[in-house]
């Protein structure tokens, strides 16, 4: 191995300094690709023409702006006041039951692309937060905020896990695009986005069982909580009561 | 660096990829008149010329290739998506005003709907699929349906057709009242839109400036090429950590692929480029979890919700990323060698 050159990696620096300091990500993307560009020598027009070139050729990302009218229309109409109601009438609802349902259905649904009916602004924060919170202060009582706290991060996780791990079986997702279009450009040909999405169901699959898994114990960790926490408040005296309200 | 090679061998089509691009560029451009309507919009002109640019490259993309040749095309293309970077980094960009029903309104119609609200939204994917398994060979005379190096999105397109003039007649809004509305849509999506398309290009970059090879550099460093469970190791658990550092699997991906995946795995040990593809961008995404990086996933939903401990989210999901990674490798080092 000869002499070794790390400076086509200056890039990423700036890819992490960017983000740190909280720019815009389109201007932080644009930027590190030109220190990358000047880093290797590149001259202005040939980057010019490769921002350019692979701009152009990876258009195909945004065919999800043709999902967003169907969407659109179906939300005016109340899509998102019928899927609330509708996941409302599950009965027997605990915190991990609840929790458990919208990860199998927000799995689901993003695995047939639709992965804009729900989200952490639209459903985490107004509809699963509050219904998940709501399950186990039924069994509980008041809840303390450490305990509120850890219920509502599960929340936003079984968001995040289910939609990632259900987008990619999803063949027109974006990225299933986006690696579809690297083997075509690498010359790796007869690769349809059908056989990428196939091979996104194992670990679709296992994400469903290993969180699902996680879930099942969270209602003994909220029990074991509250009981440690009604202890600690037992030999602390009202004092600390005072300070949950 | 060669073109995607849809081009060269492309037979007609009725929804070629080149239509579906115009389609994309004029529903873009009804989104920018509907901007530059829209008096109450408090950054309308430059949000107008963010989407207007955005929408060219589509609408005059392909013509221009045409008539001006592909150096001028790239050029100018480059040029626009730096105005891009620069309205959005410099904050140009924002929601306008909407004409949204009230809750009680949107709460009667969906009561009168009912569940045929959801059959629009299912159809999409089935159509799509069911297009893609079985219809893709469809021709009209001599002219093929689909794009047959597109067919998937040939069929995406002709889904959201379908599925538009469906809840044109359940919901009783027309196509292009629909239109108007994901103006709502795309703006609350608003840059982030247009960051996958930005993240391929700056993919191109890294892969022009030879970034893989600095990778796959360190890597030989450290392990050796015949090592084939190493490989993979190396493979996806660098897949996590270059995502968690970028923030996104999308900008991982290209690298890391070229770097390590194409080079040792496909090249060099025959490995199937589906499986490995597909899991190796999963375990990109176990990365994601992992980062505040990736601000929309884990730290505007800790605000969102008002937590004491901003990366608590992150906290609660390590569990679940790091299991799953492990399955990712074991998976993996176990499907893709055909051999």
């Amino acid at each position: 191995m000869s002499e070794l050159n790390f400076l086509p990696l200056s890039g990423i620096l700036v890819v992490i300094l960017g983000f740190a300091l909280r720019f815009n990500p389109l201007l932080v993307v644009t930027c590190a690709g030109i220190v990358t560009g000047w880093a290797v020598d590149l001259d202005y027009l040939t980057l010019l023409e490769t921002f350019g070139e692979k701009f152009l050729n990876s258009r195909q990302l945004a065919s999800f702006l043709l999902l967003l009218p169907v969407i659109a229309i179906l939300e005016r109409y109340g899509l998102q006041q019928h899927a609330k109601s509708w996941i409302a009438s599950i009965k027997g609802a605990t915190t991990a039951r609840i929790l458990s349902v919208y990860f199998v259905v927000r799995e689901c649904a993003a695995a047939l692309g639709l992965i804009n009916l729900a989200g952490q602004a639209q459903t985490v924060r107004p509809l699963l937060a509050p219904m998940a919170l709501g399950a186990a202060s039924n069994l509980h009582g008041d809840l303390p905020k450490p305990i509120r706290d850890m219920i509502s991060a599960h929340a936003a996780a079984c968001d995040n896990i289910a939609v990632f791990f259900g987008e990619d079986i999803f063949i027109a997702f974006g990225a299933v695009l986006l690696m579809d279009a690297f083997l075509r450009e690498n010359g790796i040909a007869g690769i349809e986005p059908l056989h990428i999405g196939l091979w996104a169901i194992p670990t679709a699959i296992a994400a469903l069982i290993v969180h699902l898994f996680r879930l099942a114990r969270l209602e003994a960790k909220i029990h074991q909580q509250i009981a440690r926490h009604t202890e600690q408040q037992d030999s602390d005296g009202p004092a600390a009561r005072e300070e949950l309200a | 660096m060669s073109a995607m090679t849809t081009t060269a061998t492309a037979q007609p089509a009725l929804l070629s990829i080149g239509n579906i691009y115009l389609l994309i560029g004029f529903v873009v451009l009804f989104l920018v008149i509907k901007t530059l309507q829209d008096k109450d919009h408090p950054k309308r002109l430059t949000t107008a010329l963010f989407w207007g640019l955005f929408g060219s490259v589509f609408l005059l993309g392909d013509l221009s290739v045409t008539y001006l040749g592909e150096s001028l095309t790239y050029r100018w293309v480059g040029v626009c998506v730096i105005a891009i970077a620069l309205l959005a980094g410099m904050g140009k960009v924002s929601m306008g005003s909407y004409d949204v029903p009230s809750d009680e309104v949107q709460t009667a119609s969906a009561r009168r709907i009912g569940n045929r609200l959801f059959i629009p939204a299912v159809l999409i994917p089935v159509v799509t699929v069911v297009c893609t398994i079985l219809l893709k060979d469809i021709q009209l005379g001599s002219l093929y349906v689909f794009d047959q190096s597109h067919v998937t999105l040939a069929a995406l397109t002709l889904a959201c057709t379908i599925a538009l003039l469906v809840s044109w007649k359940f919901t009783g809004g027309s196509p292009l009242q629909a239109l108007g509305e994901s103006r709502r849509l795309v703006d609350s999506i608003g840059w982030a839109a247009i960051l996958p398309q930005m993240l391929a290009m700056l993919g191109g970059v890294f892969i022009v400036a030879n970034t893989g090879t600095a990778i796959q550099d360190l890597v030989t460093l450290f392990v050796s090429p015949d090592n084939r469970f190493m490989l993979v190791v190396i493979y996806c658990v660098g897949m996590a950590l270059f995502t968690m550092v970028m923030g996104n699997a999308f900008a991982a991906f290209p690298v890391m692929t070229a770097g390590i995946a194409v080079p040792f795995l496909i090249q060099g040990h025959g490995a199937s480029p589906a499986p490995l593809v597909a899991i190796g961008m999963y375990s990109g995404y176990c990365g994601t979890l992992m980062t505040p990086m990736a601000a929309n996933f884990n730290i505007v939903p800790a605000a969102l919700l008002n937590l004491k401990d901003k990366y608590q989210v992150i906290k609660v999901q390590i569990p679940t990323a790091l299991s799953l990674l492990f399955i990712n490798i074991l998976l993996m080092y176990g499907v893709i060698f055909n051999d």
